[in-house]
C-alpha cells in the first residue's frame, strides 16, 4: 500500500481521536465520560505495542513466557486495589501529581529524591517509548511495503512525523491547565476508546487466524503439535526457567504500580474511588481477553509464514499473506492505538515530573517567584510542552540508534527492571514508618547502578560494539563479576538476574540505612501520615510547619502561580472551612500547609515546599518539640486510646485518693471522738469521786447508811478509773507490739468455759442464756490463755450488752477446720448497723446502738481483741450476712 | 401559836422551795448533787437522760435545770433546744454541767441559750454558789 495513503489514514485516525478527546473534555461531568468502565479501560494503557505485537513474538519463540507480563497484574490485582486505595487517598489529600511527587512527599518532600525518581522514570520509560516508535515504524514499513530505511535522514522517515504528531497530541491535551492534579478527561477518554479499539482489532485478527485461516483451535493445535520444538514452547524445561518465570511475574506486578503511566491513570486520573470496585474484575478480564488468541496467532504464524518473518508481526503478516490488506490496516490501527495511548500518557506523566520535580525546583523557582501569575502559568505549560517533545524525540533518537537491533520484548523488560528500582522505597515506605529519605536515595541509586552493570552495560556493549568478552569473561577476567552471572548465579536469564541482584541490593541498603539513620522530623511526620493514611493530620492541621508567616506574603506566593481569582477563591473556602477571621495578619500552620498543598499541584511538592519556605520564617525545631510532634502525630486513635486509659486511670486514682482521704478524715474524726470519750470517761469517775468526797467531808452528820453508800461509790469509781487506764495502756502495748504473747498449749474448751463463768453472774442477773454448742471433744491449741480469755470475755459481754433482758440468747461454738480453729459467738440482739460494720474494730469506735444507757466499755474491747487475735496470726471479723443479731468469728491457726 | 408558826414556816418553806431538775446519766454523780441540793432546801427532780427530762418538764416547771451534755438517746444540746422552744419552759434557767470543756462546746452551748456553763470535775460548793447566784 502506498505510504501516503497510510499516512493519510493515520492522520485521519488521529483527528478522530482529537475529536473524541475534545468531546470528552467538554462533557467531563457526563456519565459517559466519568464511569468505572472508562476508568478500567484507561488502566488498559498497560497493554502497549509490546503487548499487541510482542506477546505473539514471545509466544512463537519462547512459549508461555509471554503470559508473565499479564499474570503479574492479574495475580496482584486484589492486593493492588487495596494498596491503591491508600495511595489514591494520600495522593488526593496532598495533591500529588506523579509517582515522583508521591515518593518525594513520603520522604518529607525531599527535592533530590523527587528529581532522582524522575530521572529513573525517564531512564526507564524513554527506551520504552522508543519501543513503541519502533513498533509503529516497523508495522508502517510492513503495511506500506517499504523496508525500514535507517540510513536516510530523519526527515524522510515517516516515524519521525508520527512521533511529532503524537507529541502535538500529548502536548495539546496534557497541558491545558498548570495544575497537574486536574483531571484530563479528554485524554483519559481517548485512551479508553483506544483500549477498546486495540482489543477489538486484536481479537478480530485472532478470530480471523484461528477460524478463517485454520479450522479452529483444535486444527492449529493438531498441526503445531507435530512440529519439532513444540515441547519447549509449552512447558518449562527446567527449574531455572520456572524461577525466571516467577521473577518475571514479580517484575510485572511491580510495573503495574510503578510505571509512570499506570500511576497516572490509576491514581492521578481516578475520579471516584468506587470505580476500583469494578476495575477489580474488569481489568483482569481485559487482560485475559487480550491473551486468548496470542498463542494461536503465534502457532498460525509459525505454520504459515517463513522462518525469516519477524514473529512479532505475525498478526499483520498473516492477513497480508492472504491479501486481506484492509484487515491488516485495522490491525495496524489497533497497534497504533496501543502506541498512542502509551506514548501520550507516559510523556504526560513524565513531563509533569520533569517540570515539577526536576526543572522547576532546580532552576526556575527563583524566577517564578518574582514573575506575574499569567506568565508563570505559561512558563510552566511551556516547560511541560517542551518536555513532552523532548521525551518523544529523545525516544525517537534512542530508537534510531539502538532499537533496530533489539526485540520489543527485551527493551520492555529492561524498562521494567529500571522502574522496579522504585519498589523498595515505594512499597516499604508505604507500610513502614522508619524508611528514611537517605535510605531511599541510597537504595535507588545502588539498584540502578547494579541494573546498569548487569543489564544495560552488557546490552550496550553487545549492541554497539559487538563486544562479548565482557559478558563471557567478566571485567579483568574475574568470573564472579560476570555481568550476567554475578557472584556465580548463572542460571537466571539476564533480565531476571539483573532484577534479582538490583532489588536485592536496593532493598538491603534501604532497610539497612533506614535502621541506621533516622530522618528529620518533617520526614518522620510524613512517614507517619503515609503509613497510617487514616491519620487526621493529613488535613491542613498537620504540624509540619513551625514558624511564622504573613498572610500577605503567602497570598502573594499563591497569586503568582494560581492567579488572583483562584487564590481568593481557595482562601475564602479555607477560611470558611476553619471558621477563621479573614483579616488575620499572621498565617497559622494550617494556612501554610494548605497553601503548600495548593501550590503542589502546579509546581510539585518539592518546589512548593521551597517556595513556602521562602515566605515562612521557619524556626529551628527542638528535640522536645520533635518528640511532641511525633507524639501528637502518632496514630491518633491509639493516642486517644492511650490518653483515655491514662485519664481513666487518673479518675480511678483520684477516686481512690478521695476514698483514702475520706477514710483518713473519718479516722481523724474518730480519733477526736475517741479522745473526747477517753477524757469524758476519765473525768466521770473523777467527778464522782470528788463530789462524793466533798459531800462526806462537809456533812459529818449524815447517816451511816448513806455514808457507806457514798464510800462504796468512791470505791467503784476508783476501780472504773483503774480499768480504764489499764485498757488504754493495754491497747497501746498490743498495738505497738511491746506486749509479748505467752503462747502455750491450752485446752480451748476449758478457756471458753472459764470465759463463760466470768460473765455468768451478769448474764444471770439479766436473765440472758449463754449456750455452748457444737463443742468438739477436748482439743488443744497453742495460744496465750489470758489474752484469748480476754477476747472471749469481751465478745461475750458485748453480746450480753446488746441483747434484750430476759429474751437474750448468746451462743458460743468452736470447731477445727483444716489447720485452724474457728470460734463463733452469736447473739439475738439488734445486730450491727451496716454503716458501723467497717469501723467496729477501730479502737476509737463506740457503737451508738447499745441497749444500756451508757456504754460500759469505752470503745476498746474489739480493738484490743483484734490486736490479740492478730498477734496469734489469726483473724477476727463480724459476719455481715448474719441478720438475726451479731455474729463474731475468730480464726486462729492450729 | 408555836405550831401555827411552825406550820406557817413550813408553808413558807414549801412555797419558797426552789425546784431543780438534775439531768445526768451517771448515778454516782447525781447522788452527790441530789444530797447537797436537798440539804440546801431544794426540791430535786432526777432524769437519767434528755427524754426523761422532757417527760418531767411536762408536769413540773423547775427554777433551774442542771444538764449534762453527753448522754445516750437525747443529749444535753437537744434537751436545751427543747426547753427553749417550748413556751412553758423557755424561761427556765439552764446550766450545763459537763466534762466537755472545749471552746467550741462552750460556744455551742451559749449559742443555744444556756445560762451558765460549768465543767466537770467540779466543786459542789462552787456549784451551789453559782446556782444561788443565778436564781436570786
Amino acid at each position: 500500500m502506498n505510504s501516503y495513503v497510510l499516512i493519510f489514514i493515520i492522520v485521519g485516525y488521529l483527528l478522530l481521536l482529537f475529536g473524541i478527546a475534545f468531546w470528552a473534555e467538554k462533557k467531563a461531568k457526563n456519565s459517559w465520560v466519568n464511569n468505572p468502565y472508562v476508568y478500567t479501560l484507561s488502566l488498559a494503557v498497560y497493554c502497549s505495542a509490546w503487548t499487541y505485537y510482542g506477546s505473539v513474538g514471545i509466544a512463537a519463540t519462547s512459549g508461555v513466557s509471554f503470559l508473565t507480563t499479564y499474570m503479574g497484574p492479574v495475580i496482584a490485582f486484589p492486593v493492588w486495589i487495596v494498596v491503591l486505595k491508600k495511595i489514591i487517598k494520600i495522593s488526593k489529600q496532598h495533591k500529588v501529581s506523579s509517582i515522583a511527587d508521591f515518593i518525594s512527599l513520603r520522604y518529607g518532600n525531599d527535592r533530590f529524591l523527587g528529581a532522582l525518581v524522575t530521572v529513573i522514570c525517564v531512564l526507564g520509560v524513554v527506551p520504552y517509548i522508543s519501543l513503541q516508535l519502533k513498533a509503529v515504524s516497523e508495522t508502517f514499513g510492513i503495511i506500506s511495503n517499504n523496508p525500514i530505511n535507517s540510513s536516510g535522514t530523519i526527515f524522510k522517515d515517516s516515524t519521525f512525523y508520527i512521533a511529532v504528531l503524537l507529541a502535538v497530541f500529548a502536548a495539546f491535551f496534557g497541558t491545558r491547565t498548570t495544575d497537574a492534579t486536574r483531571r484530563r478527561q479528554g485524554i483519559v477518554f481517548s485512551v479508553a476508546v483506544e483500549s477498546v479499539i486495540k482489543l477489538v482489532f486484536f481479537l478480530g485478527v485472532g478470530g480471523y487466524v484461528t477460524y478463517f485461516l485454520f479450522d479452529g483451535t483444535t486444527d492449529i493445535y493438531n498441526q503445531i503439535v507435530i512440529s519439532e520444538d513444540f515441547e519447549t514452547l509449552t512447558t518449562f524445561d527446567s527449574l531455572e526457567s520456572g524461577i525466571n518465570w516467577y521473577f518475571m511475574i514479580a517484575l510485572s506486578f511491580l510495573a503495574i504500580f510503578l510505571l509512570p503511566r499506570q500511576f497516572h491513570v490509576s491514581v492521578i486520573e481516578n475520579t471516584n474511588k468506587k470505580h476500583l470496585k469494578n476495575a477489580i474484575w474488569m481489568f483482569p478480564l481485559y487482560l485475559l481477553l487480550f491473551n486468548v488468541f496470542v498463542i494461536f496467532i503465534a502457532w498460525g504464524g509459525k505454520l504459515r509464514l517463513e522462518d525469516t518473518a519477524n514473529p512479532d508481526y505475525y498478526s499483520l503478516l498473516l492477513p497480508l499473506q492472504n491479501g486481506d490488506v484492509s484487515l491488516a490496516i485495522l490491525v495496524f490501527l489497533g497497534g497504533f492505538s496501543a502506541v498512542i495511548s502509551m506514548v501520550v500518557v507516559s510523556t504526560l506523566a513524565l513531563s509533569t515530573m520533569l517540570s515539577n520535580n526536576l526543572i522547576i525546583p532546580y532552576g526556575f523557582l527563583d524566577k517564578f517567584s518574582r514573575s506575574r501569575p499569567k506568565r508563570n502559568a505559561n512558563y510552566i505549560k511551556n516547560i511541560r510542552r517542551i518536555a513532552i517533545f523532548s521525551l518523544i524525540l529523545g525516544a525517537y533518537f534512542f530508537y534510531i540508534n539502538f532499537n533496530i537491533e533489539l526485540s520489543l520484548f527485551s527493551i520492555g523488560q529492561l524498562s521494567f527492571v529500571v522502574i522496579a528500582q522504585l519498589a523498595p522505597s515505594f512499597f516499604i515506605g508505604l507500610f513502614w514508618n522508619r524508611g528514611s529519605s537517605i535510605a531511599a536515595k541510597v537504595g535507588i541509586i545502588t539498584g540502578t547502578l547494579v541494573t546498569t552493570y548487569t543489564l544495560i552495560l552488557p546490552f550496550v556493549l553487545d549492541a554497539i560494539f559487538g563486544d562479548m568478552n565482557f559478558i563471557v569473561y567478566g571485567p579483568f577476567q574475574n568470573e564472579l563479576l560476570r555481568p550476567y552471572a554475578l557472584f556465580g548465579i548463572d542460571f537466571l536469564n539476564p533480565v531476571t538476574h539483573a532484577f534479582f541482584w538490583s532489588i536485592f541490593f536496593n532493598s538491603l541498603l534501604y532497610l539497612g540505612v533506614s535502621l541506621s539513620f533516622k530522618g528529620n522530623y518533617r520526614e518522620r511526620n510524613y512517614a507517619e501520615m503515609f503509613v497510617d493514611s487514616n491519620y487526621n493530620s493529613l488535613q491542613e492541621n498537620a504540624f509540619v510547619w513551625k514558624g511564622e508567616a504573613y498572610v500577605s506574603d503567602i497570598r502573594k506566593a499563591l497569586n503568582r502561580f494560581l492567579g488572583e481569582q483562584r487564590t481568593e477563591r481557595a482562601l475564602n473556602l479555607f477560611y470558611q472551612k476553619y471558621d477563621l477571621p479573614k483579616n488575620a495578619k499572621k498565617a497559622d500552620a494550617r494556612l501554610i500547609n494548605f497553601s503548600e498543598k495548593l501550590l503542589t499541584g502546579s509546581i510539585g511538592s518539592a518546589s512548593s515546599r521551597i517556595l513556602i519556605a521562602s515566605v515562612v520564617k521557619e524556626q529551628p525545631v527542638s528535640l522536645i518539640e520533635v518528640l511532641e510532634i511525633l507524639e501528637e502525630n502518632k496514630e491518633t486513635i491509639s493516642t486517644n486510646k492511650f490518653l483515655k486509659q491514662k485519664s481513666d486511670k487518673l479518675i480511678q486514682l483520684t477516686s481512690e485518693l478521695k476514698k483514702v482521704n475520706e477514710e483518713l478524715k473519718h479516722h481523724d474524726k474518730l480519733k477526736d471522738e475517741f479522745l473526747d470519750t477517753v477524757a469524758h470517761e476519765l473525768k466521770t469517775p473523777i467527778t464522782s469521786i470528788r463530789a462524793a468526797s466533798e459531800v462526806l467531808l462537809d456533812n459529818q452528820d449524815m447517816s451511816d447508811e448513806l455514808r457507806v453508800q457514798f464510800l462504796d461509790n468512791i470505791v467503784d469509781d476508783s476501780e472504773r478509773l483503774t480499768t480504764l487506764i489499764h485498757n488504754i495502756l493495754d491497747l497501746e502495748k498490743l498495738a505497738s507490739g511491746r506486749e509479748m504473747l505467752d503462747k502455750k498449749i491450752n485446752n480451748l474448751n476449758h478457756t471458753i468455759e472459764k470465759a463463760i463463768s466470768g460473765v455468768h453472774t451478769i448474764a444471770e442477773k439479766k436473765n440472758i442464756k449463754i449456750i455452748m454448742t457444737e463443742m468438739q471433744s477436748v482439743f488443744s491449741v497453742r495460744y496465750d490463755e489470758d489474752r484469748i480469755h480476754q477476747v472471749l470475755t469481751n465478745l461475750l459481754s458485748n453480746a450480753i450488752k446488746f441483747v434484750e433482758e430476759k429474751k437474750g440468747i448468746v451462743k458460743i461454738s468452736s470447731k477445727k477446720i483444716k489447720n485452724y480453729i474457728r470460734i463463733s459467738i452469736e447473739d439475738n440482739g439488734k445486730g450491727i448497723p451496716a454503716e458501723d460494720m467497717k469501723y467496729i474494730f477501730d479502737k476509737f469506735y463506740q457503737s451508738k446502738n447499745q441497749n444500756v444507757k451508757k456504754p460500759v466499755g469505752s470503745g476498746f474491747g474489739l480493738a484490743i481483741s483484734k490486736q490479740i487475735i492478730e498477734g496469734h496470726n489469726g483473724r477476727i471479723w463480724a459476719d455481715e450476712n448474719y441478720k438475726t443479731g451479731a455474729r463474731f468469728i475468730i480464726e486462729i491457726p492450729d | 401559836m408555836i405550831l401555827r408558826k411552825k406550820i406557817a414556816n413550813i408553808k413558807e418553806e414549801i412555797l419558797n422551795k426552789k425546784k431543780i431538775l438534775i439531768v445526768d446519766d451517771e448515778p454516782n454523780i447525781v447522788m452527790s448533787l441530789e444530797y447537797t441540793f436537798k440539804k440546801n432546801n431544794y426540791e430535786v427532780f432526777i432524769a437519767r437522760d434528755g427524754s426523761e427530762a422532757i417527760e418531767i418538764l411536762k408536769t413540773q416547771i423547775p427554777d433551774i435545770v442542771l444538764l449534762d451534755i453527753m448522754m445516750p438517746n437525747v443529749d444535753g444540746y437537744q434537751t436545751l433546744e427543747h426547753i427553749r422552744s417550748d413556751a412553758s419552759t423557755k424561761n427556765i434557767k439552764v446550766v450545763f454541767l459537763t466534762a466537755k470543756n472545749k471552746v467550741s462546746d462552750i460556744e455551742k452551748g451559749l449559742a443555744l441559750g444556756v445560762d451558765k456553763y460549768l465543767t466537770k470535775p467540779f466543786s459542789i460548793k462552787k456549784i451551789m454558789t453559782e446556782i444561788d447566784e443565778l436564781i436570786t
